[in-house]
């Protein structure tokens, strides 16, 4: 396993695709590097490109060889690194995500207390305090990779896993956090809910999350559960996303 | 036009080029398995390429048609008939109220596309209108047709009833019987596999799964050896045709439905004639692998641009023709239409006498 941000790897995907890797694990600074790249490409107007692909450790560019030739689409990702990309670099945003912890939102939260041997308070406590990051998304629509969760409540998977998950249900899985875009079947324990929709199909982008974002999970009661859910059922709910410098 | 859904068939969706744009939010670009054979459709019937249409699958459904139009099947012989008269693939034709538009049985290939002039009219959803089944999205309410659905298609859609009985020549039309060797561009994580497993599977024969779906093609045949670090990998970007293999040593092919991100090693990607040839093998097809250039996927893209390209020409031909060859189906009507020979332009103006 190895981190290579200075000298990206540049994989043949298909005559379609050109794949830049950082790393071959999971690394916070490569998947800034990804986000910096997937940044410059969307921005930049010489290569024409269809879409880019973030994941943890690489960037996938597709394109259409039949407008653009890949040898174009190499020098523009080579500029880009030439080009510092620390300073020329993608906005870094942090989305706070109202989490309603325990009951019935959370039916698991007492099985993450007692696997850690710390009260169910205390689990939210660890859970909400750190600021997670989204490496990429994937998996199901809107599916965010959250990496960087408090490792002492860190949980083994359901040894039955539920056949529906409600949309919004926030678990842990191992080392993992992770919120359930959409209804769906998982072992992944269940220790909250957020009132927010992380994937809608009419929206653009359709996705609450985007990859490169940090995400806070903020701690709210039932009542403040059950207000914002009206207001995301109505479209009168603003997301809180705000952006800092690096 | 409409139409009625008498019986589904075995899988019947809406698609067109797929849903390209939202694979950082993880949405599957599904679309037709065929992307060729959409556009020759498409051209057929003088629709942009990216019209959307209903793809079928081995065993075709049965369609009342309400109103009138033109329709055209592109893609797989699967016995497509009008009022229980054989049509066949690639032939455009007009329809009318109470026509029966079904399939007989599969002789050559697995799927294909109905296409209309207008396209068939679903909502789109985050810019397209191919159906992703597995989370409900786009096409007709996000899943396979059912009986009793009612379709709508055409839209706004020009058509001309002089385009009846127009088929392209054979020689522009993908041929689905030859293919048994698929080409894959080597790549990605190829450098996963020991020499040993990248020689079994470039010379050994693999037979297609039964279980392969839109999502993706599994084969069977002699297991390919990894190296030590195994078949697991930090997960990343799974383009159309990527062919990967896991633990177990078996190559899948993936393909429309595919995840946008993967967490097994990839020996390289299909060209996009390899992965038109697959769409349309029946499970149980026998195929060898073999290495392919970035030039050759290249000038195979460009080699279906061109037939896409050479089917418009024709149709303009077609439907230019004098209008007596046209027989009982041309009303007598004045029309005006462009011809171009060798270079010049001429406006030709025909009149009721």
């Amino acid at each position: 396993m190895s981190i290579y941000i200075n000298e990206p790897r540049f994989l043949a995907a298909g005559e379609s695709c050109l794949v830049v890797e950082f790393a071959d694990e999971i690394d916070r600074a490569a998947n800034d590097a990804v986000m910096n790249l997937r940044h410059w490409m969307e921005n930049q107007r010489r290569a024409p490109i269809v879409e880019c692909l973030p994941t943890y450790r690489s960037l996938a560019i597709y394109f259409d060889p039949l407008i653009v030739c890949r040898a174009k689409i190499e020098e523009e990702a080579h500029l880009a690194l030439r080009e510092n990309l620390s300073v020329l670099s993608a906005p870094h945003r942090t989305i706070s995500i109202p989490v309603c912890y325990g009951g019935e939102y959370g039916p698991d939260i007492a099985n993450v207390a007692s696997h850690a041997g710390i009260s169910e308070e205390e689990v939210v406590r660890r859970h909400s305090a750190r600021v997670c990051h989204c490496y990429m998304i994937g998996f199901v629509p809107g599916f965010a990779y959250l990496g960087g969760m408090d490792e002492s409540i860190a949980t083994p998977r359901l040894a039955n896993p539920r056949t529906v998950i409600p949309g919004g249900s926030v678990g842990i899985a191992g080392k993992q956090t992770g919120i359930y875009p959409i209804d769906s079947p998982g072992g992944w324990q269940l220790i909250g809910r957020t009132p927010l929709k992380l994937f809608t199909p009419e929206k653009d982008p359709p996705t609450l999350i985007d990859a490169g974002y940090d995400v806070r999970f903020v701690p709210v009661g039932r009542d403040e559960y059950m207000a914002i859910e009206d207001e995301v059922a109505s479209g009168r709910y603003e997301p809180v996303i705000t952006e800092a410098d690096q | 036009m409409r139409f009625k859904v008498i019986k589904p068939g075995l899988l019947t969706t809406v698609q067109d080029l797929g849903r390209w744009g939202y694979q950082s939010s993880g949405v599957p670009v599904a679309g037709a398995m065929d992307l060729p054979a959409l556009r020759i459709g498409n051209a057929i019937v003088g629709n942009c390429e990216g019209a959307a249409a209903l793809e079928v699958t081995v065993i075709g459904p049965e369609l009342a048609v309400e109103g009138e139009g033109v329709v055209v099947f592109s893609g797989a012989e699967l016995g497509f008939s009008v009022n229980g008269r054989h049509v066949g693939s690639w032939t455009a034709l007009c329809v009318k109220d109470g026509d029966v538009l079904s399939f007989s049985a599969p002789v050559k290939g697995c799927r294909g596309y109905l296409c209309t002039p207008g396209g068939i009219d679903v909502p789109l959803v985050m810019g397209s209108r191919s159906t992703y089944t597995r989370a409900k999205i786009g096409g007709y309410e996000g899943r396979a047709l059912k009986a009793g659905d009612v379709v709508e298609a055409g839209g706004d859609g020009f058509f001309s009833k002089r385009i009846d009985g127009f088929r392209p020549p054979d020689e522009i039309l993908p041929d689905y019987s030859s293919a048994s060797e698929l080409f894959i561009l080597p790549g990605l994580q190829m450098d996963a596999f020991t020499e040993d497993g990248l020689k079994t599977l470039f010379s050994s024969e693999y037979e297609v799964s039964g279980e392969s779906d839109r999502m993706g093609c599994r084969f069977d045949g002699p297991k390919v050896q990894h190296k030590e670090a195994g078949a697991d990998i930090v997960s990343d970007a799974i383009p159309l045709g990527a062919v990967q293999i896991p633990g177990h040593g078996l190559p899948i092919a993936m393909l429309a439905d595919r995840q946008t991100t993967g967490g097994y090693t990839k020996v390289g990607v299909l060209t996009p004639d390899s992965i038109q040839a697959l769409a349309q093998m029946m499970p149980k097809a026998r195929v060898r692998f073999a290495r392919a250039t970035m030039e050759q996927a290249i000038e195979e893209l460009a080699a279906a641009k061109a037939a896409v390209d050479a089917v418009r020409q024709l149709r303009a031909s077609w439907i230019s023709r004098p209008s007596c060859s046209a027989g009982a189906l041309v009303k007598k009507v004045a029309a005006e239409f462009r011809i171009t020979v060798e270079g010049k332009s001429y406006d030709v103006k025909c009149e009721e006498i």
